[in-house]
């Protein structure tokens, strides 16, 4: 999606939110859901027994979720149906506080019984954990919404669209490619989420969302004649997001299906990239994943303050007080902000899983580092921060977790690069005054350490740019960074024309692991002077 | 924890036949899976979240000819029966027939696997946090800081056919991992393992490995990336190898997708591709490798030798591509077993004149399938080694390699220990030292 049209949907979403509190409101959007096995009325007497037996049990704080899941997967193969799947699961998770140590259960038996007997488990487990405490949690205030009601701004419900269209519009995108020469395999897929999501907390709040997600995509391969050779070319074009129907439609992936066809066997004449240094240009269909893990995970306050160091590691911010307001992330210009409030956005709700109504915020404000990412939690590790500038000690409303069975715990907005404020670039005129360069589109292979310095990057597409004119197909590509000098050596940025949001629904964190679901809007961003290597090998 | 336990099979078989007995189609098949999760984590010295979770999820699959489709509900009331085997009659009958379809499996023989330990179901909370308490506890005694993950599952899964297949199967596993930070940023080391039984678990063993590492890698130096003699412990040699075990599908290598496949057609079965000191195989019935005895369909996992001395021995085949290419379907590893030598980490250090000393990788990605080249890091406990000997700690460097390479690049080789911190199969991999691994750039992580 461009930023244009982003900005234009984002008033609509914006209407959408006026519907808070307005329950009725929602009828006419949203067609009645056959499928969720637990009303809402029973979800709060549910919520109110569990509530209720967790601070009998003697917690301090209480929360619980009860979800219901439904998604929706089609799979094709050329002129095969691999698999058509329809799921749903059910349960609720119960968090608890007792002196400042936290409990968690769950269970998919959404029963009365069950609800207060899997309070008061999570209140033995957090007296389990206590005596090791060393630090008591807190919890920063907020705002408390007594009936908070939100839903995703979808306009065609996915799953009121019948199976066999969908297979139907799959069957003909993979024609599409199949009839390009040299093309050998199709692979092509539809995925629809639709959560129910009620929260409860012994503050008092109660919100209650329906958050659906959506991505069709494609991945073509070309087989050279003698086998030697293999090249594939995915449908990064299309991002998966937090819309409907609509969004399968706009995204045209039977017109697209040729030209995906077309750049996989031109790949596989491409010449060898000469490894090397190169000013580079990035789509936004590629720059996306370059953000969220150079800037999106560094920014973690728990990842920061050493809470997920065994796993998803730490983070190059460290020490804080170095940092904080002082590290230079890019050029003045440069202007990173943490949105749930995104239209389509993967991460976008009324209500983070703690009941906070998210805030927009600058993560990176005239290139320099602004803010983090919290929870009620963390909020208050940056108490002396938002102090000294005169800010609120407020949670940014970033916690999530991804079904009933999981604690919530901080978890990634929308991380947004902002257009270059003074003009609408061009991709063209990022590419004019390059001498030696690459222009890379799609986004392909990842790697970056457990600090977020050193990353590696491939992607789906790439053309050499001569003397500012962008040219034929390389391949064998990849570049590496370190991310300060990465984001320092980003001299000009696209304008708001070539905003595009990406994204991705299996965001990995956490033991025991969660997805998270997130989209990053960006433009197209020009780098100088970056190392790229040749990634061709024989065995 | 509570009585709360995953399904028994009484229980499961009873569901099963009740949501059979709801089915219209040619072809049924209801999978149910049932599991009691907990887990306690920790971070800066203290714990930090934990759970205790049950999950029940039946899967429908329903087939009317050659038309097929499945849906999974995790309610088991009359009611929620019929309407998930009626959800995925409805969508069967709207798709289009699948050729490869071959319908479903009657009773079969299986091999025995007995991979369940009540030591590992009966874990308490209480216990998760005196077992934690042992690292954090040595840790905080040496002024560093302590981060990891305890997690434990039992449960049972079984597959019902509508043609009379009932299997049933528990497991158990446990595991630990834990990263110790010294509070400076400079330092940090790593140790993790994983059993079924919760008794073969070694937690504060575990834990004083860290702190070990975490102190030995303070203040690391810069070396120069290029190509260096490996001597990899048990983890960053499984990090590798599990790449190639995972690209082991015998029908991307028949379709000149796969490094597996042959030049001209066909696959590499039969060819000697790897060092000869090299095999690899699963079996169930293996108690060092107990895996699930049977797959999703039904289908007995059976003994199957992968890699013999170096020479490609068998791949994956699923039912379909077995009958098209006249082979018996195989299953798939979940667990499996990488024979070693007698070469000690010790001697690899001995003789090794200059090279490095890997705890574990990190990051991993495929860069180039063609190759099975990607790309990662090292991480927690990287070391130079000198003239046989560590001398010190270096900065952690980013790889772009093969385990296709590496694996003809074998010097030594040792005995395998079972690897895996996490709730993953039972896998054992020998350390191992290999030369010219590929070293393309340094990080400054830590």
């Amino acid at each position: 999606m461009r930023r244009r049209d982003f900005l234009r949907h984002s008033t609509v979403a914006a209407a959408g939110l006026s519907l808070i509190g307005r329950p009725e409101a929602l009828h006419g959007i949203l067609s009645p859901t056959a499928l969720s096995p637990v009303l809402s009325d029973d979800r709060r007497d549910l919520a109110m027994r569990a509530l209720n037996a967790a601070q009998l049990a003697g917690a301090d704080y209480a929360d619980v979720r009860i979800n219901t899941n439904r998604n929706q997967g089609i799979s094709t193969r050329e002129r095969r149906l691999l698999g058509v799947s329809d799921n749903v699961t059910s349960g609720f998770g119960i968090r608890v506080l007792v002196d400042g140590t936290w409990g968690f259960s769950a269970s998919s038996i959404v029963t009365t019984t069950e609800v207060e007997e899997v309070a008061r488990v999570a209140v033995a487990q957090a007296r389990s954990n206590r005596a090791a405490q060393i630090e008591p949690v807190r919890l920063a205030p907020y705002e408390i919404e007594t009936d908070g009601r939100w839903q995703s701004p979808i306009e065609i419900d996915p799953f009121e669209i019948p199976i066999e269209e969908k297979v139907a519009y799959l069957f003909d995108a993979n024609e599409g490619a199949l009839g390009v020469a040299g093309v050998r395999f199709v692979n092509s897929s539809m995925f629809f989420l639709r959560e129910d999501k009620f929260f409860a907390n012994t503050d008092g709040v109660v919100t209650d969302q329906t958050i659906f997600r959506c991505l069709p995509s494609m991945n073509v391969t070309a087989v050279s004649d003698d086998n030697s050779d293999f090249q594939s070319r995915n449908s990064t074009d299309i991002a998966p997001m937090g819309l409907g129907w609509e969004h399968v439609i706009n995204s045209d992936l039977r017109g697209m299906a040729p030209r995906l066809g077309e750049d996989a066997v031109e790949k596989l004449s491409a010449p060898s990239v000469d490894p090397g240094s190169y000013d580079l240009v990035l789509l936004p269909t590629h720059l996306w994943l370059t953000i969220h893990e150079s800037i999106g995970h560094p920014t973690e306050l728990d990842r920061i303050f050493g809470m997920e160091a065994d796993l998803a590691g730490t983070s190059f911010i460290y020490p804080l007080e170095d940092y904080l307001g002082s590290f230079r992330y890019g050029a003045d210009w440069m202007r990173v902000v943490g949105e749930r409030s995104s239209f389509g956005g993967l991460s976008s709700v009324g209500w983070d899983d703690e009941g906070v109504q998210p805030q927009d915020y600058d993560i990176v404000r005239n290139g320099i580092l602004n803010d983090l990412q919290t929870t009620r939690e963390q909020a208050l590790w940056l108490e002396d921060w938002y102090e000294s500038q005169g800010v609120e000690v407020r949670s940014k409303g970033n916690s999530y977790a991804q079904s009933w069975a999981d604690v919530q715990f901080q978890r990634m907005p929308n991380v947004n690069l902002m257009p270059y404020p003074e003009g609408d670039v061009s991709v063209e005129e990022l590419a004019d005054g390059i001498e030696r360069g690459i222009l890379i589109d799609g986004h392909g292979s990842f790697s970056i350490d457990q600090q977020r310095y050193n990353a590696q990057f491939g992607g789906q597409v790439f053309r050499e740019i001569r003397n500012g004119q962008i040219g034929g197909m390389l391949k064998d590509v990849a570049y590496q960074l370190r991310t300060p000098e990465f984001w320092n050596s980003m001299d000009l940025a696209g304008g708001e024309s070539t905003y595009f949001m990406g994204g991705a629904f299996g965001d990995g964190k956490g033991q025991p692991g969660q997805s998270n679901a997130i989209s990053h809007g960006c433009p197209a961003t020009r780098h100088r002077d970056v190392t790229v290597i040749n990634t061709a090998r024989s065995v | 924890m509570s009585d709360r336990r995953y399904l028994s099979e009484a229980e499961l078989r009873e569901i099963t036949q009740r949501a059979l007995a709801f089915s219209q189609a040619d072809h049924c098949r209801v999978n149910v899976s049932s599991v009691v999760d907990g887990n306690t984590r920790f971070a800066r010295n203290q714990m930090s979240t934990s759970g205790d979770i049950l999950s029940n999820t039946l899967t429908v699959t329903s087939a009317f000819g050659q038309k097929v489709a499945s849906s999974s509900a995790n309610r088991f009331d009359d009611e929620s029966l019929a309407e998930v085997v009626r959800r995925s009659e409805e969508l069967a009958r709207l798709v289009p027939d699948d050729p490869e379809y071959l319908g479903e499996l009657g009773p079969q023989d299986y091999p025995e696997s007995d991979s369940f330990y009540e030591s590992t179901a009966d874990l308490t909370p209480d216990e998760r946090a005196r077992a934690v308490a042992t690292v954090t506890e040595q840790a905080l005694a040496e002024d560093l800081i302590s981060a990891g993950f305890l997690p434990h599952r039992a449960g049972a899964n079984c597959v019902a056919t509508s043609e009379g297949l009932f299997v049933y199967g528990i497991d158990s596993r446990v595991g630990f991992s834990t990263t110790i930070r010294t509070p400076d940023g400079t330092g940090s080391g790593w140790a993790g393992s994983g059993a079924n039984d919760w008794a073969d678990l070694r937690v504060p063993e575990l834990g004083a490995i860290a702190v070990q590492k975490a102190i030995q890698s303070r203040e690391p130096r810069d070396v120069e990336p290029g190509r260096w003699t490996v001597i990899m412990e048990p983890t960053a040699a499984f990090n590798m190898v599990n790449l190639m075990v995972n690209q082991l599908a015998a029908r991307p290598a028949d379709e000149g997708r796969s490094f597996f496949s042959a030049p001209g057609g066909g696959n590499k079965i039969g060819q000697q591709f790897i060092d000869e000191r090299v095999t690899i195989h699963s079996d169930p019935e293996d108690p060092r490798i107990h895996s699930n005895a049977f797959n999703g369909e039904g289908l007995p996992n059976r003994r199957e030798v992968w890699i013999e001395d170096g020479v490609l021995r068998q791949l994956n085949y699923d039912r379909y591509w077995a009958q098209e290419n006249g082979r018996e379907p195989t299953g798939f590893p979940s667990g499996w077993y990488m024979a070693g030598g007698n070469d000690t980490l010790e001697e690899m250090i001995a003789s090794t004149e200059r090279g490095l000393l890997v705890t574990r990788f990190w990051y991993i990605r495929s860069v180039d399938p063609r190759t099975l080249l990607f790309t990662g890091l090292t991480r927690d406990g990287t070391f130079l080694v000198e003239n046989g000997q560590i001398t010190h700690p270096v900065k952690n460097l980013r790889w772009n390699e093969t385990p296709i390479f590496l694996l003809n690049n074998l010097e030594m080789i040792g005995q395998p220990v079972r690897v895996g911190s996490g709730l993953g199969s039972s896998v054992w991999v020998p350390p191992m030292k290999v030369r010219d691994f590929a070293f393309t750039s340094t990080s400054d992580a830590i």
